[in-house]
Order: structure tokens, then sequence, then C-alpha cells
């Protein structure tokens, strides 16, 4: 059984001009030890995914799906109370401002104490064990020292490795990490990421990496899940949907990328004309359809799901099968 | 969980929270001004019934308005000079801080307590529970409170329990308004969702993300408010209808010597610079307090 189960999630947000359906009918599962990343562009609904699976959604917000499981447990009929066990305890996540998300009046060691007393009856000592244990298992120096110290006096980078080693208090079985490496420069960055990596593998933890960078996905992810408009139009293993791109707007992706030795200086980088579309209100047929150099009039109507493989499904009107993408 | 038992290297110690404390607390001027000078008055209202020469309430008419020792006729025995009552007017000074001090620390605990709780409920859950609560400020930041203190003094009758009471029951507006601002944008912090994503609970979100987080600007509202509640108990009880004689309070000492000013101008400004040396004190206190406490001062 996978540990988490998504089966069409949809997330609408009511605004003074209609319903924003911001997610429109994702679904995915994950496997233990497995990590899934998703990509796609600002305001796909990618994050609002990552936050639905908490239950963390803005209070506006109205989430639906027809299965929404971890690991056997409904999230969607779960308690306050059951939902507050889970969270930090076997489902933990990590935020894409490590400048903000750490509370300034406490010391780091004070909170990363508080995220494993929260679920487990330990000790004061213990938690401090465990909380500096892992503050070096994330590659701080001097972990002791750092435990008594205020936020501010860490830097972007070490507060994310605060936050990651937060995230990892409980030994969660599935993290999720919300662009964990934005806001940090781009030294930093594989740092954090090959840290997020060889942690993972270490604990055996499941991992939803939501990101906007493919270099990213093509280091750290096993499965892929490209996002546009809040729909998932394509998910396979990492190789594969590199390798073969079904969907045009997953080809467009790849095609961004500046890639040493092709991308000649000076020439202009590769870009997807036209925007997002306006997801205010109902919304028929593809999403993609008016940036798309391969448009028809089926474009506008029911859009199939169709496997390129096993595991490699793209939501498209064409019928691609390997070879003829690029 | 087996990693829990594996033991990290030892820390090095660091200093406890008081010693850190004391460090930072040495290195502000005003809040060791503030702090000085109000621990003075406190200990010698503390003290009243050891230090203070002679009884506040005893009545001697034929030593009625001896000056203080740095005038002419002044006295050994009274080194503040007497009241028109003969009363000695150090040891009336003396137990009057014992009042003022004590209105304006129960006064500012009930109106704290009312004006913090209800801005954070506001500022915290928004919508309609801000929208009433709101509503409340605004009326009451539409009562005058000198008026509405009087009218409450004329009804009941002036007594300390009353100035307390009514003080305590209508100084609440800044702490809420403070509070309410402050949890708005501590509310929508990132480290909030954070404590979410670790699976706290609401009441737990308010007590240990949101309050620490507002407790500064709070602190200073709290000892301008003790400031204010002082200096409205003195008005309210120069205008009779606070604190009743013969009890000593600085305020009524200022009311009963009005009369005398002209001739024997110390009735006045002697309770009157101990009011206004009170008051300093305790703003130059919030204001270093500010300082120590700013999370940006830890380290």
């Amino acid at each position: 059984m996978a540990l988490l189960d998504v089966d069409r999630l949809t997330i609408d947000i009511p605004t003074d001009t209609g319903l924003l359906h911001a997610v429109g009918g994702v679904s995915f599962s994950l496997e233990r030890g497995q990590t899934l990343a998703i990509v796609g562009e600002s305001g796909s609904g990618k994050s609002l995914t990552s936050l639905a699976l908490m239950d963390l959604l803005p209070r506006r917000a109205i989430r639906r799906a027809a299965t929404l499981r971890f690991d056997g447990i409904d999230l969607l009929g779960a308690s306050n109370r059951q939902k507050e066990d889970l969270r930090g305890n076997r489902m933990a996540m990590i935020f894409q401002e490590p400048m903000t998300s750490l509370n300034p009046a406490f010391t780091i060691g004070n909170q990363l104490s508080e995220a494993l007393r929260r679920h487990r009856r330990v000790s004061r000592d213990a938690a401090r064990d465990r909380a500096i244990f892992l503050l070096e298992k994330t590659g701080i120096t001097a972990a002791a020292t750092r435990f008594g110290q205020y936020p501010h006096q860490l830097s972007g980078g070490l507060r994310q490795r605060v936050m990651i080693a937060m995230a990892l208090m409980c030994e969660p079985d599935l993290i999720i990490a919300d662009e964990p490496t934005t806001a940090l420069d781009v030294t930093i960055q594989a740092q954090i990421l090959r840290l997020l990596r060889d942690l993972q593998a270490e604990f055996g933890m499941a991992m939803i990496l939501v990101t906007h960078d493919l270099g990213v996905v093509a280091r750290v992810a096993d499965q892929v899940g490209v996002m546009y408009a809040g729909r998932l139009v394509e998910t396979g293993p990492v190789e594969r949907v590199f390798a073969s791109p079904g969907h045009p707007y997953t080809q467009g992706l790849m095609g961004c990328i500046p890639t040493p030795g092709r991308t000649r200086p000076g020439e202009p980088l590769g870009s997807i004309p036209g925007q997002v579309p306006n997801m205010v209100g109902d919304l028929q047929g593809c999403a993609f359809r008016d940036r798309c150099a391969r448009k028809i009039e089926g474009c506008l109507g029911a859009i199939p799901e169709r496997r390129l493989a096993a595991d490699h499904r793209v939501s498209c009107v064409h019928d691609i099968s390997i070879g003829s993408a690029a | 969980m087996t990693v829990l038992t594996s033991l990290a290297a030892a820390a090095p110690r660091r200093p406890s929270r008081f010693a850190r404390f004391r460090r930072r607390a040495l290195a502000t001027p005003s809040f060791m001004a503030g702090a000085g000078i109000l621990a003075a008055i406190l200990a010698l209202a503390l003290l009243a019934p050891v230090i203070s020469p002679h009884d506040p309430y005893a009545q001697d008419l034929a030593r009625r308005l001896i000056p203080p020792i740095w005038q002419d006729k002044g006295s050994w025995d009274h080194l503040l000079g007497t009241d028109k009552l003969g009363r000695d007017y150090l040891s009336r000074l003396i137990w009057g801080g014992r009042i003022s001090l004590l209105i304006g620390v129960s006064t500012v605990v009930i109106s704290g307590t009312i004006g913090t709780a209800l801005g954070v409920v506001a500022g915290f859950f928004g919508g309609r529970v801000d929208a009433v609560i709101s509503y409340v400020i605004t009326t009451r930041l539409a009562l005058p409170v000198v008026l509405v203190a009087l009218a409450a003094a004329a009804l009941v009758g002036g007594s300390l329990a009353m100035v307390i009471l009514v003080l305590g029951l209508l100084l609440w507006d800044r702490f809420a308004v403070v509070a309410r601002t402050a949890t708005l944008q501590v509310a929508r912090a990132d480290y909030v969702a954070a404590a979410r994503a670790i699976g706290c609970s609401t009441r737990r979100i308010v007590f240990s993300e949101v309050l620490p987080n507002i407790l500064n600007p709070l602190i200073v509202v709290a000892t301008l408010e003790m400031a204010h509640a002082i200096l409205l108990e003195a008005a309210l009880s120069f205008l009779g209808l606070g604190v009743q004689p013969p009890l000593p309070s600085w305020g009524l000492m200022i009311s009963e010597g009005k009369q005398y000013m002209f001739f024997s101008p110390w009735v006045i400004t002697v309770p009157g610079t101990v009011l206004v040396i009170l008051v300093l004190a305790i703003n130059l206190l919030g204001d270093g307090l500010r300082d120590v406490t700013a999370p940006e001062q830890r380290n």
C-alpha cells in the first residue's frame, strides 16, 4: 500500500470575481522512501497542493478530494486532534522562507525540543540530545552552541538547516519541502539539496519536493509531476520524463533549460510564450491550449489521460507516443 | 528511536538566563535609572511602618504647617514639614506611596488582562470576532475616562477599591489596540504556520507563538498605563472622588494643600514632585525594559 494516496484533489478559493479553481483534480501516490517532485511555474497550485496535504490551507480555501489517505489514515475525515498528532510527528513540512519560519522569541534549541516534546514523552535532556544530534546531521558545526542561540543569530542557510532538523525531530514518514532552496543563495542550494537527499535515504522517508527548478528535480527526485494551471499534466519517473517528455508543456519546460555547450552566449534563452490562464470560473479542456504550438479543436473538449508506460502518464488530446516528442 | 539515545557533545556552559538579563540590563542606562528610582520608592513604601518617623494619621494642631527643613522655620522633627492638621508630611508621603503603587500595579493587572485577551482574540481569529471586538474597543474609546470615573465615584462613593476597579475596567483600550495590531502581524508570520506544521494546537500557538512575540509593545503600554492610572488616581482624589481622607494619597495631599499653596507652597510641590518622579521612573523603566527584552538583544 502506498504511503500517500491522493485522488482527484481540488482546491477552490472564493474571490470577489468568482471561484478560483487553484487546483483541479490532482491525483498521485507516493511510496515509502520515494521522492516526488512537483514542478510548475508560479501560481500553478503546487504549493497549495502541498499545504492541502497538511491541511494548512488558508482559511477561505475549500479542499475536496475523492481520496486523501496517509498510511491508511483518511485525512479527509480526520479530527483536528488526529491531524495535530500527525503533523510534525509523521508528516513534516519545510517551508520556503527560513528567515521567517522560526519564532524569534525562543532559542532554536527550545523550538527543536518543542517539536519532539509535542509528540513524544521524552525528557528535556533527551530532546536536547536528539536536537544536537540532528543539527550535526544537517552539517551545523558547534551544534551545542547553536542550540542556545536565537534565530536572528543564524544565517539563512543555517536557519534552513535548523528547519530541516526540526522537521526530522520525530522521524516522520513523509517530509514535504515547499521550495526549500528558493530563498537561499546558489552555493547553499546545492548543499541543502544534497543534505535533504542524504537524510531522506538515511532515514527512509518519503519526500514531496515542491519546486520550479528542473535542475533540482533531476538531482533529487525519483518521480516527477508537472503541474500547469492547477492540474498535473504529466507524471512519471524522472529519467523517463526528462528523456522523453510527453506533454507539450513539459517539452517547453525542458527547452527552457540552458545547457552548457548547446546554448550559445548571446542567444536568447528558451521560453514559453503566453501566460497562465485566468483560473477564475469554469475552465473546459486543456488549460495550456492558448500557449501550445499543437493546439487543435479537440483541446477545448475533455482531455484524456494517456499512459506512455506503466507509470508515465500525460494529459493531452494528441496521441503522444514515445519518440514523437521534441 | 535509537537515534534518540545517541548522545551529542556536551555544550559549553552558557551563562544562566538571569546572568544574561543582568548583563543587558546593566548596559541600558534608562532601565537602570528607572529601576533604581522605582526600587527606592518601592522600598520606602514597603518599609513604611518601620521608617516613617511619625504616625501619618496623628494630628497636632499646635504644630500646623511647619515648613520643611530647608526653610527658615524648618524643624528637624518634621523633615518635610506638616500639613494643615499638623500631620507629619514625610510620613504621609511614605504611606501615600503605597497607595499610588497599589493603584498603579493592580489597575494594570486588571486592564492588561482584559485588553490583551480581547486584542489577541480579535487579531488572531479575525473576521466576525474581530468586528465585534473592534466595535467594543471603539465604544470604549468614545468614553471619556475621567467623566465615567467621576460618575461611578459619585454613584458608588469614592474608595480605594472603587478607584482600582473603575480604572482597571476603563484603561484596557490601549492594551487591546496594541495587542490586536501586533497579533495581526504575528498571526500571519511563517513561524505560526511552521508551528501548525509541527502539530501545535491553536491554544498552544496563541500562548507560545503569539504572546511572547507581542510582549514587548505590551510591556511599554503597561508602564505607560501604570503612570496614567497613578495620575488619574491623583486627579480623582484631587477632585474629592478618589481615595478618601484621612487615607494618605499623593493626589489627595495636593488637593488638601491647594488652599495653602500661596503661603506654604511646599504642601503642593512636595507631593507633586514625588508624583512626577514616580511617573518618570515608571516610564524610564518601560522604555529600558523594551530594549532589554527585545529578542535582538538576546545573545
